[in-house]
């Protein structure tokens, strides 16, 4: 069905690498160069995720295919494909990237290497999105540590060195679990034969292979056992990326740290790497594993709700207490993700839950950051007790804030209801009691955004800001587009939904069918 | 069987090079030092011109079996001579402050390829033995060459003993064999223990421990690597980096040859695997934590190069064809990032006058182009993509787990390469976060100039780490290649 001939998804990932040599080139003082520059390649992404979209057919299955052989020796191509899952994911990414990049023309110190950093994030992000070979995601989603180290660390907060390392142990921690998994589903995994036929092990990474093995109704393509285990090494790896309750802790300290771009892009972008892997890899590939443990995910996610949401109520710093509420938040993209389908009835409700949180979260946490960042530059300090009744000095930053606040605890109207709402509905289907008690995170996360609006904002100005300037145009440029896609996804969930539909049936289908002929096998 | 010289010619070329080198030291009144630099470089890449062109195969045999020249030791002498080639070219710097005797040095260090290379052909256990100790003998020397430098002394000495003393156990391990057997040709041995399957079990695991004992000590695998440590520091620099690559690779072909060509089709097979998968265990855990607490950057690598054995021994247990294939690019993986490190190594202390890790702060600023070359070297050997180092772990680990009794091992490797990142990534935060506050005097501001030889050397590790990580289908296909007529 591919008439598309033109390798747009690899000039996507790599024309920042042309930025990337050329800000090389740049000198360190060549300030108004090296911005344009990174603009410009990192601009380019985001028009060809527009193309993307335009070009992109709803009716489901991959698209934009492009496959070379790259390394014949371990049977591994250069497979590179989007479909509604990664779609979403392509654009955010582009998008988010560019106004990060955008967001920190204010960086002087170490301009080129910052940019040179951080147009090679964007490469390892928008290639994780993009693969579709199991090898080829694993080398984006590594390559993408080393920038993120620098980035915290040379131009993070006093404890930047800490946090960096905290970062990158933690998650390469995940993702060797992850490397071991891969190398597991390449010997272990076969092609079961049909009647009379023996099962052969084809040694294959190709992701969209292995789900089709997984659907062999001639029997398990890996063994129960080894399924299992399979799933949570890799569970450990994306649970760490998400982060999953019990393995947060590296998170408020990167957020808090990392500069404010950085915390955009981590918070934008790198979390929902987590849910992707999750949704691209461990669902499809090994639906008896999600099936045995939908239901300790769906409590792990309730308990990064609860969890994230209270801590979040006990911040002080602002920094930290949006850092939390993205714990809170991508736990409904875990309890959402749980429920793959209702029994009986092939409903979606929870994964697109989890799909419309996965987007809605990029925006809004991103902006949220991109605020905190604005205040910061102006006042040095982030500590929400400093503040009070700022409203009447800055009255549009004010109104911004509190429209990224009202969206983040679900105001209907606006993208995080749509997501919250339907994570419920879906969730509600299959765990009562569970999802009762995930609806308190609501009111808890009004809460915390709440107070945190009111001492801000209202009350007494505290004569101490009395010369605060208001947000400047640059800053409001780059927050506009993700309030015009808070709003249009919050009226108008078919600009999202209409992606992402047909391509969520077939996942939802390919689980149920799959955990079915396991549980025939199995008797 | 005939008599087949041309078989050596890549040896008697290296060895004769090298006599000329150290005569030439002699009679040149005007010491020009870096004559010796060029002269051992072509030495090293004529050799390897002539490598190549050597018949190379599995009958490519002489000497009764002494001298076997298959693919699997053209593959490691081409890693031995790309090593010395790349140390000697990070050796300018070295040789131009307080080495007296150019010609003995590079000598030397020639004379010692020649001794590596003999090694990885041999498949008889008396010419085994010569040719480690011609590979050891001037590597002891090449230690202590900084005769005004207390550690130099005290390393050569370190090196000489302990080599001593592995040596014997080896050459202990070697009697049992022929005992067991009456023949030192490793093909008639590994026949006549088939044939005798059972029968003289205990014996042969002493011969066993004996062996991988004493090329334990060559390979500084935990416990028998006390020695590696206080020798790769006390050692001028490029003879260390020379050591932590072309020797281990050596060993390692030698291990390989024993254990694959005489162990693994015998009772025996039951008990080296084990043993093998607990020395890798712990060299890795050992060397990854003992790293973690050094602050002088030779003993890191050091230790981290003791680490770097182990996950090798972790493609090695495997006792497959992909196992043999997996240690060779593993092998040609570390060559590329060790050696390029060590040549940073030897740039920056030429520079700073200093190996401690400290020192390093800021250093991205004086020349990024090293610094961003060790970051390079240094990931690789962690093991991050797009690097060689990716690649050869990976590969490593695919062995491993295709075995299917190796997965713990596995899963103890990859924890450990999570704490290598922990001190790699140390080195990489003093060279780019670390900031200084500009120095009084402003020449030592301006960016630093290198001698084109470490350059070359840099250079070349660089190549060969994006290279190999990037498209690494032709190197693998070649070790797959050179492995398939490994007789084991």
């Amino acid at each position: 069905m591919d008439s598309f001939s033109f390798p747009i998804l690899t000039l996507m990932i790599f024309v920042p690498v042309v930025g990337m040599l050329i800000l090389a080139f740049l000198k360190q003082n060549q300030l108004g160069a090296i911005r344009s520059v990174s603009a410009i390649f990192s601009g380019i992404p985001l028009v060809l995720a527009i193309i993307l979209l335009i070009n992109y057919n709803p009716s489901g299955g991959f698209q934009f295919v492009e496959k070379y052989s790259w390394i014949p020796a371990l049977n591994i191509s250069y497979f590179l494909g989007a479909d509604g899952i990664s779609m979403p994911m392509l654009v955010l990414t582009a998008l988010l990237s560019f106004i990060s990049i955008i967001a920190s023309f204010g960086i002087v110190h170490r301009a080129k290497e910052y940019f040179i950093f951080f147009l090679l994030l964007q490469i390892g992000m928008t290639g994780v999105f993009a693969a579709l070979d199991f090898f080829l995601f694993y080398v984006f989603w590594e390559v993408m540590l080393v920038p993120m180290y620098f980035l915290i660390g040379i131009w993070g907060g006093p404890r930047k060195i800490y946090a960096a390392i905290k970062f990158f142990l933690y998650t390469l921690f995940g993702s060797i679990f992850m490397l071991v998994g891969i190398l597991i589903l390449y010997f272990f995994a076969v092609e079961p034969g049909t009647a009379g036929e023996a099962a052969r092990n084809l040694y294959t990474l190709d992701l969209t292979v292995l789900a089709n093995m997984a659907q062999n109704a001639n029997g398990l393509f890996l063994r129960e056992g080894l399924q299992l285990l399979v799933w949570m090494f890799f569970f450990i790896a994306f649970a760490i990326k998400v982060p999953v309750f019990p393995f947060h802790t590296w998170l408020p300290d990167a957020h808090v740290e990392a500069p404010t771009a950085v915390s955009v892009i981590l918070a934008g972008v790198l979390l929902k790497m987590g849910t992707y892997g999750l949704l691209r890899i461990s669902f499809p590939i090994l639906p008896y594993g999600t099936d045995y443990f939908s239901k300790f995910m769906a409590v792990l996610g309730v308990i990064g709700i609860i969890y994230g949401a209270l801590v979040s109520m006990a911040q002080k710093d602002l920094k930290k207490l949006v850092a939390y509420s993205s714990v809170s938040h991508m736990g409904y993209c875990l309890l959402g993700m749980s429920v793959f389908s209702h029994y009986g009835q092939q409903f979606i409700v929870g994964m697109s839950g989890c799909m419309f949180q996965m987007v809605s979260h990029g925006l809004i946490t991103g902006a949220l950051f991109l605020l905190v960042g604005v205040i910061y530059d102006r006042a040095h300090t982030r500590e929400i007790a400093a503040f009070g009744g700022l409203w009447t000095k800055v009255p549009v930053y004010g109104s911004l804030m509190t429209f990224f606040c009202m969206a983040s605890l679900g105001l209907p109207g606006l993208s995080g209801f749509i997501s919250e709402f339907l994570v419920f509905i879906g969730g509600f289907a299959k765990y009562k009691v569970l999802t009762g008690i995930a609806v308190i995170g609501v009111v808890l996360t009004a809460g915390y955004f709440l107070r945190m609006i009111q001492k801000i904002f209202l009350g007494q100005l505290n004569v101490k800001w009395s010369d605060l300037t208001e947000i400047n145009f640059r800053e409001i440029f780059t927050v506009t587009p993700l309030a015009i896609l808070t709003l249009m996804i919050g009226i108008y969930p078919r600009v999202l939904s209409y992606m992402m539909d047909n391509s969520l049936q077939e996942l939802s289908d390919k689980i149920i069918n799959g955990v079915n002929i396991v549980k025939g096998i199995l008797g | 069987m005939s008599l087949r010289v041309e078989l050596l010619i890549p040896e008697i070329f290296l060895f004769c090079w090298a006599i000329m080198i150290i005569t030439a030291d002699l009679f040149l009144i005007k010491k020009n030092k870096s004559l010796f630099l060029y002269l051992s470089q072509f030495g090293f890449l004529g050799a390897a011109a002539l490598v190549i062109i050597t018949p190379s195969g599995p009958n490519e045999v002489t000497f009764n079996f002494m001298f076997q020249n298959d693919g699997f030791a053209t593959f490691f002498k081409m890693i031995i001579l790309l090593a010395g080639f790349m140390a000697v070219s990070s050796s300018f710097e070295t040789v131009k402050n307080g080495v007296e005797h150019p010609g003995e040095f590079f000598g030397l260090v020639l004379m010692s390829a020649v001794g590596m290379m003999f090694l990885v052909s041999s498949c008889e256990l008396v010419s085994f033995y010569v040719a480690l100790e011609l590979a050891t003998i001037p590597l002891f020397i090449l230690a202590s060459f900084q005769k005004r430098y207390l550690k130099s002394s005290e390393a050569g000495l370190k090196y000489l003993i302990l080599g001593a003393l592995s040596s014997a156990l080896l050459l202990y391990g070697i009697s049992f064999l022929y005992g067991m057997t009456g023949t030192t040709v490793m093909i008639t041995q590994s026949i006549t223990l088939l044939m005798n399957a059972g029968k003289i079990h205990y014996g042969l695991t002493l011969a066993l421990v004996l062996i991988v004992a004493g090329l334990g000590f060559k390979l500084a695998l935990v416990p028998f690597h006390m020695w590696a440590p206080d020798v790769y520091e006390g050692a001028p620099t490029p003879i260390t980096s020379y050591l932590s690559v072309a020797s281990k690779a050596a060993g390692l072909a030698a291990l390989a040859r024993i254990i694959y060509g005489i162990f693994t089709v015998s009772t025996a097979s039951d008990y080296w695997g084990i043993l093998i998968a607990v020395l890798a265990a712990l060299a890795m855990i050992i060397g990854n934590i003992a790293a973690i607490l050094q602050s002088n950057i030779k003993r890191m690598l050091a230790y981290s190069s003791i680490a770097q054995a182990g996950y090798i021994l972790v493609g090695f247990v495997a006792a497959s064809q992909m196992a043999l294939s997996s240690i060779s690019i593993y092998m040609f993986a570390y060559l590329f990032a060790n050696m390029g490190a060590f040549a940073v190594v030897v740039a920056v202390s030429d520079k700073l006058k200093s190996d401690q890790i400290p020192d390093y702060g800021g250093m991205a600023r004086k020349s990024p182009f090293l610094a961003a070359s060790m970051t390079v070297f240094l990931l690789s050997l962690a093991g991050i993509p797009p690097l060689a180092g990716f690649i050869a772990k990976y590969r490593v680990f695919m062995a491993a787990i295709e075995n299917g009794n190796y997965l713990w091992l596995v899963l103890i490797a990859v924890a450990t390469s999570v704490i290598s990142i922990f001190y790699y990534a140390r080195v990489i935060k003093e060279m780019f976060i670390t900031e200084r506050p500009a120095a009084e005097n402003p020449a030592s501001e301006r960016g630093w100039r290198m001698s084109s030889a470490i350059t070359v050397a840099i250079l070349v590790g660089l190549i060969g780490t994006l290279v190999v990580g990037i498209y690494p289908q032709p190197f693998l296909e070649l070790a797959e290649t050179v492995t398939q007529a490994f007789i084991y």
